[in-house]
């Protein structure tokens, strides 16, 4: 049997390394998750290079369970140094196959990640039209 | 996965066998193993260990043998008291009392009979969980038959007036001439066993008790049903149990239910000033160590071995994982850990919002707890919790 979330799973939960708040950040996400109640917070620090903005920096706040901490941090790892296109493109499907196994149960827990991460770069947008 | 601590905390979810509870019980395996119907020796020999069984549990709660029968489970015999009494008394009246702060098995229960056209009342609870028995009062009608309250909560521990409520379902039913009286059930798979429960000085038509939750084994429960209620079988065959539960008896199962009765009627009261003590250690020091911590259920009104939180800013299925991974058992009410993803509705009863609900933890305690354990809990905790809010920005 399984066990109920993979070591993965416990790792990047007991030790996130991506938490935290960026003071001055260019864009800050924040969504819940209509299901169970989890909230997350997504900070970015964006770096242009040319045409390319890049993600230099992120960092995450939530408050939700092992899973919804998990694919916080692993949602970190997974984006920083790529481009925000590139960053687009990563689905809760990726984060999920990155982690390796989430219960079914937890499966909608990824979402809040990716979700997070669309709303912060979706800030980042609206801030540079300003 | 063998961990080098293992503190049990979730007593309340299911307790150990009591290895005297697992002795008495290995003879009528392999042994001892007739079908109590039969009329031979081996059958006969069976069948007095269940009709010794049922004098052992009818004794703790001051009742006659013959008005206990034996189930599977506290949720068979919840199941079978709202759907009996509803089919034998429909005639009467379709009306059913309960709290909003049942165990699942009988809000589900009481869910289904509204589908088959029973009318269900949910009664107020206070922020500690307690029903008033005026509430009860207001709420009967001419057409109610039963009402059915929990002892003590399993989520929160808070023990209801059960006395009183008794009291005036007796004197409404006097009121409105109602021949036989509305039935009074209680679920007290929490408390039997735990703390002393008479059905007599209660007023009390049907109580269910669970072995499972009293160091017995898995597998047996029991229903009392005074004398002279009118209840309904709902698994028909053999006519086992005095017709109201058709199946092959499940000796072992029984005789572990009534060893495991024995014994705690032995060290009931010192094992409650035992469990009291720690519980109120672990309750002051949860309180007074961890900022933005609150007690959920009654200060004194609850089990001696149930204490529950809720913590601010935090979400409770991560501090039941953390726990664990440090070798602490405990549950949450979270909608994380739920199956339907959603809060305990005891939680949001007893006036929670949801994202407090979030945040719950209980910790039940037991015969094995020890000091130490519940020092162990005090020392890691306070670290576990300022973490997670680290991590949650205590959004």
């Amino acid at each position: 049997m399984k066990p109920y979330y993979s070591k993965k799973v416990i790792n990047h939960f007991s030790n996130p390394k991506n938490f935290g708040e960026i003071k001055k950040a260019d864009a800050v996400g924040k969504v819940g998750n209509p299901r169970c109640g989890d909230i997350m917070k997504l900070y970015l620090k964006i770096e242009k290079k040319g045409k390319k903005e890049i993600i230099k920096d992120i960092k995450f706040y939530t408050l939700g369970c092992a899973a919804a901490i998990a694919t916080s941090d692993i949602v970190c790892d997974l984006v920083k140094g790529k481009t925000l296109k590139e960053a687009l493109k990563i689905s809760s499907k990726d984060v999920v196959k990155e982690l390796g196994y989430l219960p079914p149960l937890k499966i909608h827990c990824s979402l809040l990640a990716e979700q997070g991460l669309k709303a912060a770069i979706e800030d980042y947008k609206k801030r540079k039209k300003k | 996965m063998p961990k080098t601590k293992r503190i049990y905390l979730d007593y309340a979810a299911t307790t150990p066998v009591d290895p005297r509870v697992l002795k008495a019980m290995l003879p009528y395996f392999s042994e001892k193993f007739g079908n109590t119907m039969s009329l031979h020796g081996f059958g006969q020999e069976a069948k007095e260990a269940l009709e010794e069984s049922r004098e052992v549990v009818a004794d703790l709660m001051n009742a006659k043998p013959n008005e206990i029968i034996f189930t599977s489970s506290a949720t068979e015999s919840n199941n079978l008291t709202l759907k009996g009494v509803a089919l034998a008394n429909q005639k009467k009246g379709r009306h059913i009392i309960i709290s909003p702060i049942e165990h699942p098995c009988v809000k589900e229960s009481a869910e289904w009979l509204k589908t088959q056209g029973f009318e269900i009342t949910k009664l107020p609870v206070d922020k500690y969980g307690l029903i008033n028995p005026d509430d009860v009062k207001k709420a009967i009608r001419k057409e109610t038959i039963l009402v059915s309250i929990i002892h003590a909560s399993n989520e929160i521990g808070t023990i209801q007036p059960i006395e009183e409520i008794g009291k005036v379902i007796k004197r409404k039913s006097e009121i409105f001439n109602l021949k036989p009286k509305i039935y009074f059930h209680t679920d007290a798979a929490q408390s039997f066993g735990k703390i002393p429960i008479d059905v007599n000085k209660t007023n009390i038509d049907l109580l269910t008790a669970s072995s499972q939750k009293m160091y017995g084994p898995k597998g047996a429960g029991c229903l009392f049903i005074k004398e002279g209620i009118e209840i309904k079988p709902i698994l028909h065959g053999g006519g086992h149990e005095s017709g109201l539960r058709s199946s092959t008896v499940n000796v072992p199962a029984i005789v572990g239910f009534s060893e495991a009765v024995k014994i705690c009627k032995k060290v009931m009261k010192k094992e409650s000033q035992r469990l009291t003590k720690l519980r109120n250690k672990l309750i002051k020091g949860v309180l007074s160590k961890i900022p933005d911590s609150h007690l959920n259920g009654h200060p004194i009104k609850r089990l001696p071995n149930n204490a529950n939180f809720w913590f601010a800013g935090i979400e409770g299925e991560s501090i039941v994982i953390q726990l664990d991974l440090l070798g602490i058992a405990a549950s949450t009410g979270s909608a994380c850990s739920s199956a339907k993803l959603e809060p305990s509705h005891v939680l949001l009863a007893i006036g929670l919002k949801h994202q407090e609900a979030h945040g719950s933890l209980r910790l039940s305690l037991g015969r094995w707890t020890t000091e130490k354990d519940i020092n162990y809990v005090l020392k890691i905790l306070p670290k576990i919790i300022k973490k997670l809010r680290e991590i949650s920005g205590a959004q």
